[in-house]
């Protein structure tokens, strides 16, 4: 392949020396900057996560560790539409947000400013016009001591701002794609979003990463989304990943009373794909909703963690998390739940439900629960299982052939979830690429 | 058509069929009746290619051919269908689709080429409608939900569309009030041809009130052992089984 491995360099200290470079492109005079400055200090005296940890046991980043990744986009490159069109919801029209090898491309994108903000964190991070919301939103939900994710603030200049005000809906879903090109041997990309939904105010967003190479990519990518009083936000996460390419993608939701945000995240491929998901409640009557579907096959590896913290009375969370496995590919589900003192007639629902068709493939899931509330309705459950042999034969018995017979049964096993893709373009869309996943023809459009 | 003979079958070390002989010909329609545990349903499963049960002894002629190593499916391809007593419930995929597909497939396994959608479509009216089937019923999905009753006609309506050479109706009148009973065993008579054949598996005479049999065969403790015409059915309504258990069919 085409990526590099040095024995000698180190991905941390690469990093930690190229911010001084990285000073030079970024006002540090910006309030921000501050952010900045203190987030690589963090990551300088963390680096990266290692199995040790308890959060990373299942899932290792000492691989792509040894590669010698470009940390900054060089060059403008360009792609054809007609080449990737199909990694668009073009059934229907969508304003985007595209990226190519980490620089915007405006050719590919239809931003707005009609009304709502559209457009690039770039411009947030610089015109003063956005400094007052920056201020107040930029790295609030995700500060913490996260390694990654303070080195993807520390890196933190382009993205995805969106800004929705009161009352208002964009007219159509927003889609947020990052092109990886394989113009560079090896690339890391540390986008940054940030979406603001004020009172009242309803979005959609699909995003996507994709490479379109078989070099070797790695994306640390931070979405923080502030979802205000009786906002809802549905946010669809597609992971379907040439297999040199890896993710870590760390959501940060921050929700006010009455809000509701849903995150469908749909991880079909990838190399190492590792989806921290955080929900914080913070006000009464709050709905969070995380779903997702994983279909994998040969070496590849999911990790979904994720997280819902009751910090108000009278809220609820749905977990449900379908998960197929074939070949060697590995999951991890860890779903942890925290429901504060305070927290009373939380109801929190947690499932976690895995098929694994092969003998060499693992799934490692965990429900992690800290109630300290006494009133309240908290339900887990994991299964791991094979397809069930009598529901295959009867499928067979009709004359459906095995393979088909399978596909369709997992497919019915994931389908619950796609029930609530409020998106009918995207639902067909998710249906196809499951299909595809599962390698089968059905002669209908499930 | 169908040619069973000393058939041994069960799962790992513990035989289910002690020897079935059985001999259905074109137009005919067979009871095969018995107590719980005597091996009717395991009859049914194993003439459908269900890999759980092992052959141990005996063999299976379908039109001249050994089903030995016929899978599930080839079987269905060549025309065997069975009703099941527990139909799969299949979330998202739709009883129109399901029925597609499945008959699509069949086709492709004989080389024709795939029913066009209006064919289709006027076939699922037709057939629909011969099993008094809403419309809206037929977008749900498949078994989800249902009755015990809408599974066994929907069973039906799935046999009334693959018009099978040789249809085994395992139990399809448990679960059944009178009128879907009635429904069903219409849908049953209106498919009979002398072209095709029907094995009806059950516990009770009831059944056979609305599918006459031309014969009656009792199995206990994995084989045969008594054949008869219709009237055996009403006998043994009235006295039960207990009375055959010293019976052994001559060879």
């Amino acid at each position: 392949m085409g990526s590099k491995h040095t024995e000698n360099i180190d991905l941390r200290e690469k990093l930690v020396s190229s911010f001084l470079a990285f000073q030079s492109h970024v006002d540090v005079d910006h309030p921000v900057h501050d952010i900045r400055s203190e987030a690589i200090r963090n990551f300088e005296i963390k680096g990266f996560p290692n199995r040790k940890e308890e959060a990373w046991k299942y899932t290792s980043l000492g691989k792509l560790q040894k590669i010698d990744f470009s940390i900054f986009p060089k060059k403008v490159n360009a792609l054809e539409y007609s080449d990737v069109k199909q990694y668009f919801l073009h059934e229907m029209d969508t304003y985007k947000i595209v990226f190519i090898d980490g620089i915007y491309s405006s050719y590919l994108s239809e931003t707005t400013h009609d009304g709502v903000d559209i457009c690039l964190m770039s411009a947030a991070l610089t015109k003063p016009i956005y400094e007052p919301i920056i201020e107040l939103y930029f790295n609030k939900a995700a500060k913490g001591e996260d390694s990654l994710t303070s080195l993807n603030t520390a890196f933190s200049k382009e993205g995805a701002y969106i800004y929705i005000p009161k009352s208002k809906a964009p007219i159509k879903p927003i889609e947020i794609i990052h092109f990886a090109t394989g113009k560079e041997s090896s690339l890391m990309l540390q986008p940054r979003n940030l979406i603001i939904a004020e009172e009242n105010a309803e979005l959609q967003i699909i995003e996507r990463h994709q490479s379109l190479t078989s070099n070797d990519v790695l994306t640390n990518a931070v979405t923080e989304i502030f979802a205000a009083k009786n906002s809802i936000v549905d946010y669809y996460k597609v992971q379907n990943d040439s297999s040199n390419a890896s993710l870590i993608d760390n959501t940060y939701i921050s929700q006010k009373q009455g809000s509701a945000v849903h995150v469908h995240t749909f991880s079909f491929g990838g190399n190492i794909t590792r989806n921290n998901l955080n929900f914080y409640q913070d006000g009464e009557r709050i709905d969070s909703t995380l779903k997702g579907v994983t279909i994998l096959n040969n070496k590849q590896h999911v990790d979904h963690h994720t997280l819902v913290h009751h910090q108000q009375p009278n809220c609820e969370s749905h977990q449900d998390y379908k998960g197929i496995y074939a070949d060697k590919a590995t999951g991890v589900f860890n779903g942890k739940i925290i429901v504060d003192e305070v927290a009373q007639k939380t109801n929190a629902f947690q499932q976690n439900n895995n098929i694994l068709i092969s003998d060499d493939a693992t799934i490692n899931t965990k429900p992690q629960l800290e109630i300290f509330a006494d009133d309240v309705k908290c339900s887990h459950g994991c299964t791991i299982g094979q397809l069930d042999e009598e529901a295959l034969f009867y499928l067979r018995a009709r004359g459906i052939p095995r393979k088909e017979a399978q596909a369709l049964l997992m497919y019915a096993f994931a389908n619950n979830v796609l029930e609530s893709v409020r998106i009918p373009e995207l639902k067909l869309r998710i249906n196809k690429l499951i299909a595809e996943k599962l390698g089968v023809h059905l002669g209908f459009d499930l | 058509m169908l040619k069973i003979k000393n058939l041994h079958a069960g799962v790992e070390e513990n035989e289910i069929l002690n020897g079935i002989n059985l001999e259905v010909n074109p137009g005919e329609v067979h009871a095969i009746m018995g107590p719980n545990g005597s091996g009717k349903s395991t009859l049914a499963a194993v003439i459908a290619g269900k890999e759980e049960f092992e052959i141990s002894e005996g063999h299976i002629e379908f039109e001249g051919e050994d089903l030995e190593d016929a899978a599930p499916e080839e079987r269905a391809h060549k025309g065997i269908f069975m009703s099941f007593q527990y139909p799969v419930e299949i979330p998202g995929v739709s009883v129109t689709n399901f029925i597609k597909t499945a008959i699509n497939e069949s086709r492709k396994a004989r080389g024709e080429e795939e029913m066009p959608a209006n064919k289709m479509l006027k076939l699922i009216r037709e057939k629909s409608e011969l099993l008094e089937i809403d419309r809206k019923f037929l977008s749900r999905s498949l078994n989800q939900g249902f009755s015990g009753g809408e599974k066994k006609r929907n069973e039906i309506f799935q046999m009334a569309m693959l018009e099978p050479k040789l249809a085994i109706l395992d139990e399809t009148d448990s679960g059944l009030d009178i009128d879907a009973l009635r429904i069903v065993a219409h849908g049953v008579n209106k498919l009979r041809s002398k072209d095709n054949a029907v094995i009806v598996i059950t516990h009770y005479q009831r059944l056979l009130d609305y599918i006459i049999p031309d014969f009656v065969h009792v199995l206990q403790e994995g084989k045969i052992v008594k054949s008869g015409s219709k009237d055996l059915a009403l006998e043994l309504e009235d006295k039960g089984y207990d009375w055959l258990k010293d019976e052994v069919v001559p060879q």
